[in-house]
């Protein structure tokens, strides 16, 4: 099995699993607020760090290239309330035309 | 949510994931964010387990989610588990009344067509990919960042969130020339442990 689809499937099925507990055991329950609090916090904490990785991320080495304008012109469209393909053909434009530029 | 989905298909296939696996990883998975986090790693270059690691740590939101609209997805074992699958951050927010109560019926006719919408875009991105030419000169590789950056913006808000968004970027700069792919991602899921001094 590739990897590709073992990531599909290990995903996949840990989703389908995480997303199915509140409603099947707790029936309305609550979990307690510290704990709720951390679990919202993920999202943020993990978007943040990809976005470092994918737009520096070398081979372990922090590599600053055409890919930084490219997010400053998706930053620029989200400032503008662009929706999300806007945002990400802006910053592949930016990249492209920035690389040719640059030749 | 459809460009969203053709984009998914678009990036997975130059990450490596086949046409039938990024279609079943929609169908399954069913959350933008893990997916695109999942390939991205793999685009990388990212160990599996990283990979795996980062989106299963995405995902997490939804076990807390999921809490919430525990009360009104009723039924039977099956029924709960099936209904569960169709609560994405977008139903949600749809099926929000406020003070924490969600309209059952918004909650499941919005996930449906979500659902469907995500599924065949996935299919029409990465069976058109094909269509695209060098990504680098295209500057597809400045798509995943400009992505999950756009993808985080909804999330900034409130204090704690920029907290932990910035400690996350923080700890992932930090170990990106020193920790294998994708480890950095997972390290950064640390930054949310600044939830812990939220009494509210």
């Amino acid at each position: 099995m590739s990897d590709a689809w073992l990531v599909v499937l290990v995903v996949g099925a840990a989703t389908v699993a995480i997303k199915a507990i509140g409603p099947v055991l707790l029936g309305g329950r609550k979990l307690p607020t510290p704990m709720m609090s951390v679990v919202r916090l993920l999202a943020p904490a993990v978007l943040a760090a990809l976005v470092v990785v994918q737009v520096a991320g070398g081979d372990r080495a922090i590599v600053v290239d055409e890919r930084l304008v490219g997010l400053a012109a998706a930053l620029v469209a989200l400032l503008f309330r662009a929706p999300l393909l806007v945002v990400v053909v802006a910053a592949a434009t930016a990249t492209a035309l920035t690389r040719l530029a640059l030749g | 949510v459809v460009a969203f989905g053709i984009s998914f298909g678009v990036l997975a296939r130059s990450a490596g994931i086949g046409p039938a696996a990024a279609i079943v990883f929609s169908g399954t998975t069913f959350a933008g964010s893990a997916q695109f986090a999942a390939a991205g790693i793999l685009e990388a270059g990212g160990a599996v387990a990283a990979a795996i690691t980062a989106a299963i740590l995405l995902n997490a939101r939804y076990g807390a989610i999921g809490i919430s609209v525990a009360p009104v997805l009723g039924g039977s074992v099956w029924q709960r588990i099936v209904l569960a699958q169709l609560v994405v951050d977008e139903s949600w927010a749809i099926a929000h009344l406020g003070q924490g109560r969600f309209d059952r019926g918004r909650l499941i006719g919005s996930g449906v067509g979500l659902y469907v919408a995500w599924v065949g875009s996935t299919a029409v991105g990465v069976l058109g990919a094909e269509l695209f030419g060098d990504p680098e000169a295209l500057g597809l590789d400045a798509a995943f960042p400009a992505l999950f950056l756009a993808l985080l913006w909804p999330q900034l808000r409130g204090y704690r969130a920029i907290v932990a968004a910035v400690l996350g970027a923080a700890i992932a700069l930090a170990l990106l020339p020193v920790a294998p792919p994708g480890v950095p991602i997972i390290a950064a899921a640390a930054a949310c442990l600044v939830g812990l001094g939220d009494q509210r």
